[in-house]
């Protein structure tokens, strides 16, 4: 136990790890009536699940920790899907059935995906986050609109037909690995001193800069930072649709990150991760509802907001993300 | 020539419904800083009302499109009435940023209350004829195009205009939304109701958005579905931002370059007519970032 208190990103790890193996367990076992409890349909919720929770999570890290507001962050989805998709279908023609070429080239395209994602993100964030408040959020808004604008007018991305036939290379194992990496890397980002400056801009910009923190710098890391993982995100998500549409990523998308969050919980990691899955699950579980199923879940999401103004999770953590005071031995020596 | 003033024309009949809009939501930010998204189904429920009250009113009335714009407006004024009682007045204390997402859920609500079957149907309507539409003939062969819609989407929305001028700046309780919108506490020390102050703005701002419903109903005569807000919602949200948000000028001025501006693009390509409104306003906000007629307020320490 002691490991685990102190080893906080192998605890992290294995939380995922454990709630693959139970998935995983499920998708194999025969229970119902000789077929597995998780079928297709479910693996491909939970497929969403994952990418919904890096997405929220890396919305998070601006919207949250630094405390500016971007509600455009399907737009760098859209980067990342786009790059992504191109390099796999168009340009390398890679398919599913050879998995030794295809892995290699789809991890790749999409982390050259996020790559191209942290530029835009940069080229936005550079000029506008100087910008205040609610005017970051229309730019941000707009750039999302402009990234869409540009996709459906340019020929080679195929522009207002979308793109079909990428091959599917995302399957649970690949969620799960994505997942996992992307939540510590930002978890242990925003536990880090660069975190802490962050955190300082996010109270107080004016005193964080007279602590000697380069705020414009900061900021505009944090923004391209979490605009890379959105493009990776894209990426994933292009390969497991296997069909991208430039309305796929409209400005309505990036206002549904923004409720996942904010119903989460926007200061807190483990709220970016139990918002979008609770609020993902939430509309398949009430399909029985039918008609009513689309009007109830809003009313549930005023409800929440109402009642729990600071989101679900609030300022806490999961005892798995947080990371203890730890102990300081050479104060007593 | 021709053509240009053809666009001139047409942007300015867009930029009048923009502008409806964009009042409501410029009224609503001056005074609660709330981006109020469930606006654009207010005005999509203004585009319904004319559909199912049309008719009804012709019956009655004999005329139909002046009964229907008032009727519209009443019940978008009520609507938005019971909207901030119901959702944004428990949180009017608390974080701003929540109060956003609830005005999402309630634009979510409103789209999807309004598209089941029994409500207003997902299905595509004709918007019935409130006025007979004809071509007004223009003096000189420039061949343009104008009829007795346009005029009557232009003058409608400059009527609704100048009253909503005269009742901010000459009525009592248009001084209290300019001074509760300046400062929020020092106007309640002073003895204005605040609540009376934002019910009244969350009446005046949806009933504004209710005519323009019906305007845009009568101008393309049609209806696709509940979702036909969310575009021009976002469109005069943005005409809103350019002019300055929080502005009243501003936002008409906005929604005025916002309508010519996409009138000009949409005849080049239709999708970049889509996208110059965002490019035109990246482009305003990084010269000036409080918008062209918003008062720039340096951070204090």
């Amino acid at each position: 136990m002691t490991f685990i208190r102190t080893h906080r990103t192998v605890a992290t790890v294995a939380a995922f790890v454990l709630v693959y193996v139970i998935i995983k367990t499920f998708s194999i076992l025969p229970l119902a009536e000789g077929k597995p409890l998780i079928n297709g349909y479910y693996l491909q919720l939970i497929a969403l699940i994952g990418i919904n929770i890096v997405m929220t999570v890396s919305l998070g890290m601006v919207n949250g920790f630094t405390g500016q507001f971007s509600i455009g962050h399907a737009g760098f989805m859209a980067v990342g899907a786009y790059t992504s998709a191109m390099i796999t279908t168009v340009w390398l023609h890679v398919s599913v059935a050879n998995p030794w070429v295809g892995y290699p080239v789809f991890i790749l395209a999409i982390l050259v995906g996020g790559l191209m994602a942290a530029g835009a993100g940069y080229l936005v964030g550079a000029p506008s986050l100087r910008l205040k408040g609610d005017y970051l959020a229309i730019v941000t808004l707009c750039a999302n609109e402009l990234i869409r604008t540009v996709i459906r007018v340019t020929e080679v991305l195929n522009g207002p037909r979308g793109l079909g036939g990428i091959p599917k290379f995302t399957n649970l194992e690949v969620i799960f690995v994505f997942t996992i990496v992307s939540v510590v890397l930002m978890r242990n980002y925003v536990f880090s001193s660069h975190g802490r400056s962050m955190k300082a801009i996010r109270d107080s910009e004016i005193a964080a800069e007279a602590m000697g923190i380069n705020t414009t710098r900061q900021k505009v890391f944090v923004f391209a930072f979490s605009a890379f993982f959105a493009g990776v995100s894209g990426g994933v998500f292009a390969h497991l649709l296997q069909y991208i549409h430039p309305d796929n990523f409209s400005f309505v998308k990036s206002l549904e990150y923004l409720i996942y969050l904010y119903v989460g919980g926007s200061e807190s990691i483990s709220g970016a991760i139990i918002g979008p899955a609770i609020f993902t699950l939430l509309p398949e579980l009430m399909r029985g509802l039918k008609d009513w199923r689309m009007v109830i879940y809003p009313l549930i999401l005023i409800l929440t907001m109402i009642f729990r103004t600071e989101g679900i999770m609030g300022l806490k953590e999961f005892s798995f993300i947080l990371i203890p005071q730890r102990k300081r031995k050479e104060a007593n020596t | 020539m021709g053509e240009f003033l053809q666009q001139l024309i047409n942007g300015i009949q867009i930029g009048s419904i923009y502008a409806l809009i964009a009042l409501g939501y410029t009224m609503v930010y001056g005074i609660l800083r709330l981006i109020n998204f469930a606006h654009a189904d207010i005005f999509m429920v203004g585009a319904y009302m004319g559909f199912f009250l049309g008719p009804v009113m012709t019956k009655i009335f004999g005329s139909a499109f002046l009964p229907t714009i008032i009727a519209a407006m009443l019940v978008c004024g009520l609507l938005g009435f019971v909207m901030e009682k119901l959702a944004y007045r428990p949180l009017r204390y608390k974080s701003r940023l929540s109060a956003l997402i609830t005005a999402l859920g309630v634009s979510m609500f409103l789209e999807n209350f309004c598209s089941m079957p029994r409500v207003f149907s997902p299905a595509f309507l004709k918007f019935p004829d409130l006025i007979v539409a004809r071509n007004i003939p223009i003096p000189g062969n420039l061949g343009l195009n104008v009829s007795n819609v346009l005029l009557l989407d232009v003058s409608v929305s400059v009527i609704l205009m100048v009253l909503l001028f005269w009742f901010v700046n000459k009525t009592l309780i248009g001084k209290q939304m300019r001074a509760v919108s300046f400062d929020k506490a020092t106007a309640s020390l002073m003895g204005i109701n605040i609540d009376v102050v934002i019910s009244t703005a969350f009446i005046v701002g949806p009933a504004l958005a209710g005519a323009g419903g019906i305007l845009y109903g009568t101008t393309y005569g049609m209806l696709a579905s509940p979702f036909l807000g969310t575009w021009p919602g976002i469109k005069a949200f943005i005409a809103a931002v350019l002019g300055g948000i929080g502005n009243i000028p501003g936002a008409v001025l906005g929604a005025y370059i916002m309508g010519i501006s996409e009138a000009f693009a949409t005849s080049v390509n239709s999708n970049l007519g889509y996208g110059i409104a965002f490019a035109i306003l990246i482009g305003i906000l990084l010269v000036r970032p409080s918008g062209l007629l918003g008062k720039f307020m340096p951070e204090k320490v």
